[in-house]
């Protein structure tokens, strides 16, 4: 195998100065292969956000390296970093962020948008992303008018518009009930198995990182551990 | 593209905050249309005096004691003019049609038990025929009855309406004072004039009897000459400037304390008292186009607050710093153009309408409308900065954790 899709050495995060400073991250050493499943799991202040906001772009470690590709994230600046996102990060959040009072249809457009596509081919990108999420038909709704479920569905819909090398899930079942969120994983999953997707999530649910190949865990800000799961959960009996 | 995307989104988002939206422009709404609305029923009003003056004709030439025209004019130290600088202006300046002497009198009119509070000019037949008027009925007063300071009148329309009920004034008796005058022409109407005061309320007596009856003295306030169309007015003027001096005993190295005017120096300084006024209005305008705009940032700041989210999913979806600025400077500039266009429907209404109650022409204007609508514009811009630039700047992990 080549270059992996990620490899951080030795990423450090500080916030503030002094005293009050605190080590989100103490020194991360992470590689995942393209077409992984990886589980992040850690109880709160075990630096999981950090750790994924570095790897969503959206943050730059304070020491170590974080190669995307082979490519030096914390040299880019922020355009560039925003350039990466929309050509090879997908989002999923707890919180869906949809853009309210806007449709379905609309919010999967939305990054295509910034990537400057035409108008007929952002309509047919994102009604197809739609349909591969199941939501075929619903792309005239707005998120007021969808279950929590169909909304997260929109958001990886949203996510996988742009054909992302990386698909980032922060607690994604987090605000659904259980049923919702089997769901949700199965469709993870069925993307990651099928399209060969690298998923890379954030869970404190111990059966929803149990879909994951390959789960890691974050203590204070270090890797616990890192195993393999060769044997992921299917969605359980009564639900589809 | 991405600029007619901005537009787009811009113009939902002030669909979807249609109140407020409409609260906020208010401000550009009535800055711009007071500024439309004063420059064009200034213009009007300009356009209106110099046309009035104009029709008087270009040949025309008006002598005041003193040097200032209008108001708060100066004539205290200048001696009025006699009826002798009428004979002497007529017999020894070439070129003349007629040198008619004016002096003038406000009073109070009875008539058929009704009171009329009115000005009496006492001048001689060339008036009729220098102003421009027609009769409606009725005769002039003739060459004996201005010798002899006859107690005859001819009166304006607004008399006949004030004082006779509208009906037929010639013969009747007018009381002036203490004597009784009779009616013998009525004057056509001529309408308002553009400074707001009716032309047609006046009473028109030969000098003599003004000077005796009325004033007490042989004092001539002012003289209209009308050059004759083979005469050059600046010729004219200057023997006219000559001779009074030399009949004032004024000195060779002292001012004139007389002033001769043509119509177009009239026109002139009036339509120039109008353009200072237009320009003081203007401005006090565009300071209320400013408040607007401050109004206008004051929105987006808010604007840009609640929606810190959305702009947390835009920037980590991977909208570009200058993206998101653009975006929301477009708001605002469209919000500011929006207003600007919403103010200039509002001035055209309002300028009509103006026009029609002040009596003035209305002029459209396209240069104060292009400039008041690319002002609001500007303002959008210049207030839409700050917001924009701060939503630009925030950090995508503090937005999307907002709320």
């Amino acid at each position: 195998m080549s270059v992996p899709l990620i490899a951080l050495t030795g990423v450090t995060r500080r916030f503030g100065d002094g005293p009050a400073a605190f080590q989100a991250l103490r020194g991360v050493d992470l590689s995942i292969e393209e077409g992984e499943f990886v589980a992040i799991m850690g109880p709160s202040g075990s630096g999981k956000s950090s750790l994924m906001n570095i790897l969503g772009c959206l943050d730059t470690p304070s020491g170590g390296s974080y190669r995307f590709r082979g490519l030096a994230v914390e040299t880019l600046d922020r355009d560039q970093r925003a350039r990466l996102r929309r050509h090879a990060l997908g989002f999923v959040f707890q919180g869906f962020n949809l853009l309210a009072r806007t449709s379905a249809q609309e919010n999967v457009e939305l990054p295509l948008l910034y990537r400057g596509e035409g108008n007929e081919r952002r309509r047919q990108l994102a009604r197809a992303a739609l349909a591969s999420v199941g939501l075929e038909g619903w792309g005239h709704h707005t998120p007021a008018e969808l279950s929590g479920g169909q909304q997260q569905r929109v958001a990886i819909a949203r996510a996988l518009v742009t054909g992302p090398s990386l698909l980032l899930a922060d607690e994604p079942t987090g605000n659904l009930d259980t049923a919702r969120s089997h769901e949700i994983m199965a469709l993870l999953t069925a993307l990651n198995r099928d399209q060969g997707l690298t998923v890379v999530m954030v869970t404190h649910e111990a059966d929803m990182a149990a879909y994951a190949r390959r789960i890691v865990r974050l203590v204070d800000g270090l890797i616990a551990s890192d195993t393999r799961n060769d044997a992921p959960a299917g969605p359980p009996e009564g639900t589809s | 593209m991405m600029l007619w995307n901005a537009v787009l989104l811009a113009l939902r988002e002030i669909r979807r905050n249609l109140m407020r939206s409409f609260l906020t422009v208010l401000g550009i709404v009535i800055g711009v249309s007071a500024v439309i609305t004063m420059v064009t029923l200034g213009n009007g009003a300009t356009r209106s005096v110099s046309d009035q003056i104009a029709s008087l004709g270009s040949n025309l030439l008006i002598i005041r004691p003193g040097q200032h025209l209008g108001p708060g004019r100066d004539s205290a130290g200048a001696a009025a003019f006699r009826a002798a600088d009428v004979e002497a202006l007529r017999s020894q300046v070439a070129g003349l049609a007629a040198v008619v002497p004016v002096s003038s009198k406000s009073v109070t009119l009875v008539a058929m038990s009704r009171n009329w509070s009115s000005g009496v000019t006492g001048t001689s037949r060339d008036w009729f025929a220098t102003g421009k008027w027609q009769l409606a009925a009725g005769r002039i007063f003739n060459e004996a009855e201005e010798r002899a300071g006859a107690a005859v009148c001819v009166i304006g329309d607004t008399l006949r309406r004030e004082l006779f009920g509208g009906q037929d004034p010639v013969g009747r008796q007018v009381r002036v004072k203490q004597f009784s005058c009779e009616v013998i022409g009525l004057l056509a109407s001529k309408g308002q004039s553009t400074m707001g005061n009716d032309q047609d309320d006046l009473v028109v007596m030969p000098l003599r009897t003004v000077q005796r009856r009325l004033t007490g003295s042989v004092d001539v306030g002012s003289l209209m000459i009308s050059v004759r169309d083979d005469g050059t007015m600046d010729a004219a003027k200057e023997q006219i400037t000559w001779l009074m001096r030399e009949r004032r005993h004024i000195g060779p190295g002292d001012n004139d304390d007389f002033s001769v005017m043509d119509t177009r120096q009239i026109a002139e300084t009036l339509s120039g008292t109008t353009r200072v006024m237009t320009g003081l209005l203007g401005a006090v305008a565009a300071v209320s186009l400013l408040v607007g705009g401050i109004g206008i940032m004051n929105i987006m700041l808010v604007s840009v607050t609640e929606r810190t989210r959305e702009i947390g999913i835009r920037l980590a979806i991977g909208a570009l710093e200058r993206e998101v600025l653009l975006q929301f400077l477009v708001e605002a500039v469209a919000l500011a153009s929006l207003g600007g266009l919403a103010g200039i429907v509002l001035a055209t209404l309002a300028s009509m309408g103006g026009a029609t109650l002040m009596h003035v022409p209305y002029l459209f204007n396209p240069g104060v409308n292009l400039l008041s609508f690319g002002f609001s514009a500007a303002i959008g811009v210049v207030f839409g900065y700050v917001p924009a630039q701060r939503a630009a700047r925030l950090d995508p992990i503090e937005a999307l954790r907002h709320e």
